[in-house]
């Protein structure tokens, strides 16, 4: 006998919905033969069998949404094998309490949502509705080409295929492909398209399919983009936004997982955004899209799919350089950004169980970096612990413990301490991979040593 | 009259051009004027340069005068002209002011990038030129994304992408060809072959060292002219505008060149002999040549005296502009780096 189980379609499915069995109990299959549908928040995907035999039992009923991966979905009789004692039909209830398995979580840590209880003043009082960042930054991009037709997109299987992780899903049918635009697959070449187009006059939205990739073009985005505002005394302007996911997903690999926050911030003439909420990631890309300046916009690829509340109201703009206290404490400054937001509150919630009051400050601008809010957190609680998931030296922590250090020596009782990437390429073995990176943990223990407890 | 060489390219070939090409006597000296100009300009240059007045890097288009001035004389309003490093002669043939670009060449407030860009870096949007770019190949992914925005807007214009032989090597150039003929853009690649690519001749670094065949894998049609022969040019570079214009795509002109100068004020040239440097300017220099073309046209060497003095007056004027105008304020350091966001 044979389980077949839910299956992961990519390295950070977690759960999807059944959408339809393609056999049914009784029917002989052989491996190969597709089985069943299956829809995550990316695609939908077919699953072949990997055996041959009769199916004996449909565990999980078509339609049956949030089947986490792994969950016993049939079961399959090889031949000759004598039938099991019929299983019952598992609900979907039940595939929720199915024990998620080791195999299938993801090594970085899973999905950290710390809801927060801290009122937010941005959108207190507002209406509110739930999206994922992945459909904010796709409104996002909506909102603006139909705000302002000079606005395009283009990049890696943006169109036909609606974005390689669904970003801009159904902007094709709107907006159609001369300005919902294909690539081939040519970095380089492409991005420094965009900011020819950029010098024309109009406003380019360039997707790398991720920042990785964008090694390829870095050349564009800093030396043809970030520079020649200035090296042509101002005569010639690159209104464009370069976005794409960045940082570590999933068991990738190191070619495929490094933050480029440090490297971009690095340089004048770039702003540099890294969202961490769906309110920020649509308020923030609207106003990086407005902007008249290269806007390098990090995006993450473990946030595509979570929830957050965003204010449902007509053309909601984040401004750029504006850092944002997401939690209120009183010992302990965590400043972090993009997905590493959710560790600290995380790590906020774990520390006031241990009497530790901690104040998380998202930074979302990291270029220009709002050192003020930083600052006058640090004055309340006068320790300081950064979080980022790139590499430590001269990177993002450095630089915000350095302008601390230099505006605020006297509030420091601690010296800070970064918590970051460990100094290695990103391994792919599951074990090293959370060793890797930051995780609650470090942070909690870093913000405990920062308040010598 | 126009002496090229056609690449077999698997689709398109040179439509019979729209544009009128009959060049009178008025556009010989027109021409003989714009050429004289780049020369006596990059002359002084070099001169500014050996005083000390010009730093850094100072790359001279001395040889290479009959394309900028052959190709701007096809370009319309609102076509764009983006090249490398070697740009002094694109800019004064677009109708850049000398005097802003000489001021740019010593570092000076009146300079066209107010002393902040250098001799490869200006621009200037009423001239429709693009720059002055200093990452060899750059130039022809903006350029070609020049084309797409004029595709974007459907305004009818067209983009000239300049490169040297060297950076006809550079992988972003294919990228862009295959974009551009891709989505037919309007855009006309230039390679402007000099034959060395600062140190290296094109033989020890190309496979395929005739460039106008370098699009024949996207199906772009190309062709190979003398580019010392300004009329050449000009004829090669209808055909080429014709067809970007027309939205069939773009087209690859290798125009044969020689740079008389070395790659830069700081190279010596000792990769090549004086007597090959010496041939080219006593048999094929573009000025001569078009001198030629003057007197067949019955104009005579003191006719040429009054436009002789004038384009020295106008040099003169530059290189004292360049020399007289301030060092940028101080202030200066810190504009053009952002815009304010006001849109």
């Amino acid at each position: 006998m044979t389980d077949i189980l839910m299956p992961a379609l990519s390295p950070t499915m977690e759960e999807g919905t059944l959408a339809k069995w393609l056999v049914k109990e009784g029917d002989t299959i052989k491996a190969g033969d597709v089985i069943a549908e299956i829809e995550t928040d990316k695609a939908t995907m077919e699953v072949e069998a990997v055996d041959e035999g009769v199916i004996e039992a449909i565990l999980i009923p078509a339609g049956s949404e949030n089947v986490k991966v792994n969950t016993l979905i049939a079961r399959l009789k090889g031949e000759g094998e004598a039938s099991a004692p019929a299983a019952p039909a598992a609900a979907p209830a039940a595939a929720e309490a199915a024990p998620a398995p080791v195999a299938a979580a993801p090594a970085a840590g899973g999905p950290i949502s710390a809801a927060s209880t801290f009122a937010d003043p941005d959108i207190a009082g507002k209406p509110l509705k739930k999206i994922t960042v992945r459909d904010a930054l796709r409104d996002a991009m909506a909102e603006e080409m139909r705000r302002d037709d000079r606005v395009f997109l283009m990049g890696e299987e943006v169109a036909q295929y609606q974005g390689a992780y669904k970003v801009s899903r159904e902007l094709l049918q709107e907006f159609g492909d001369k300005r919902v635009i294909d690539t081939p697959i040519t970095e380089h070449g492409f991005a420094g398209m965009g900011v020819g187009a950029a010098m024309a006059g109009l406003k380019p939205i360039v997707e790398f399919m991720t920042w990785n990739f964008a090694m390829q073009a870095i050349d564009h985005i800093i030396n043809s983009a970030a520079k020649t505002l200035y090296m042509s005394g101002g005569q010639i302007k690159s209104s464009i936004v370069f976005r794409g996911p960045n940082g570590a997903a999933s068991r990738v690999g190191a070619q495929h997982s490094q933050d480029y926050a440090a490297w971009y911030g690095n340089v004048p003439g770039l702003k540099v955004i890294a969202p961490y909420d769906a309110a920020d990631a649509k308020g923030l890309l609207k106003a990086a899209i407005r902007d008249p300046n290269p806007v390098v916009f990090l995006e993450h690829e473990m946030m595509y799919g979570h929830e957050f509340d965003i204010p449902d109201v007509e053309d909601w703009v984040v401004p750029i350089g504006k850092a944002k206290v997401r939690r209120e404490g009183t010992d302990v400054t965590l400043v972090a950004y993009s997905r590493m937001v959710g560790f600290a509150l995380k790590a906020a919630e774990e520390l006031e169980k241990e009497g530790i009051s901690a104040e998380v400050v998202d930074l979302r601008t990291i270029r220009p970096m709002d050192h003020e809010t930083v600052l006058e957190s640090v004055k309340k609680t006068n320790r300081l612990v950064t979080v980022e998931e790139g590499w430590g030296p001269m990177g993002v922590g450095s630089e915000i413990v350095s302008r601390i250090t230099e505006f605020g020596f006297d509030y420091l009782d601690a010296p800070p301490l970064r918590v970051c990437q460990e100094d290695v390429p990103l391994p792919y073995a599951a074990n090293l991979e959370v060793l890797s990176l930051p995780s609650v943990e470090k942070i909690v223990k870093a913000a405990k040593t920062v308040c010598y407890r | 009259m126009a002496r090229t060489r056609k690449a077999e390219a698997s689709e398109g070939k040179a439509p019979e051009t729209g544009v009128n090409t009959f060049v009178g006597k008025d556009e010989l000296l027109k021409f003989y004027q714009d050429m004289l100009l780049i020369r006596r300009f990059e002359e002084r240059a070099g001169q500014l340069y050996g005083m000390g007045l010009i730093g850094g890097f100072c790359h001279l288009y001395i040889g290479q005068e009959a394309i900028a001035v052959g190709m701007q004389s096809i370009s319309q309003q609102g076509d764009q002209i983006i090249t490398g490093y070697r740009d002094h002669g694109h800019m004064l043939a677009a109708g850049m002011d000398p005097r802003e670009v000489m001021a740019e060449l010593t570092g000076r407030a009146g300079g066209s990038s107010k002393g902040k860009g250098g001799s490869m870096h200006m621009f200037d949007i009423a001239t429709g030129f693009y720059g002055g770019h200093g990452i060899v190949g750059a130039q022809v992914a903006l350029g070609t994304g020049l084309a797409l925005a004029n595709h974007y807007k459907g305004n009818g214009n067209v983009s000239y992408a300049y490169m040297g032989d060297g950076a006809a090597n550079q992988g972003q150039v294919y990228e862009s060809f295959n974009m551009a003929q891709l989505w037919k853009l309007p855009v006309v690649y230039v390679i402007e072959n000099n034959q060395y690519a600062m140190g290296t001749s094109v033989e020890r670094a190309a496979s395929e060292t005739d460039f106008h065949k370098r699009g024949t894998s996207f199906r772009i049609p190309g062709e190979q002219v003398d580019g010392m022969d300004v009329v050449a040019v000009r004829e090669a570079g209808a055909r080429a505008t014709e067809h970007a214009r027309s939205g069939q795509g773009p087209y690859i002109l290798e125009m044969k060149t020689y740079r008389y100068r070395g790659h830069s004020m700081s190279d010596p040239a000792k990769y090549r002999t004086k007597e090959e440097v010496d041939e080219v300017k006593t048999t094929r220099d573009p000025i001569d040549h078009i001198k030629e073309r003057l007197a067949a046209a019955g104009v005579t060497e003191d006719d040429l005296k009054g436009v002789d003095a004038e384009v020295k007056r106008i040099v003169a004027e530059a290189a004292e502009f360049a020399r007289t105008s301030p060092e940028p304020d101080p202030s200066e350091l810190y504009t053009d780096v952002y815009l304010e966001a006001a849109e």
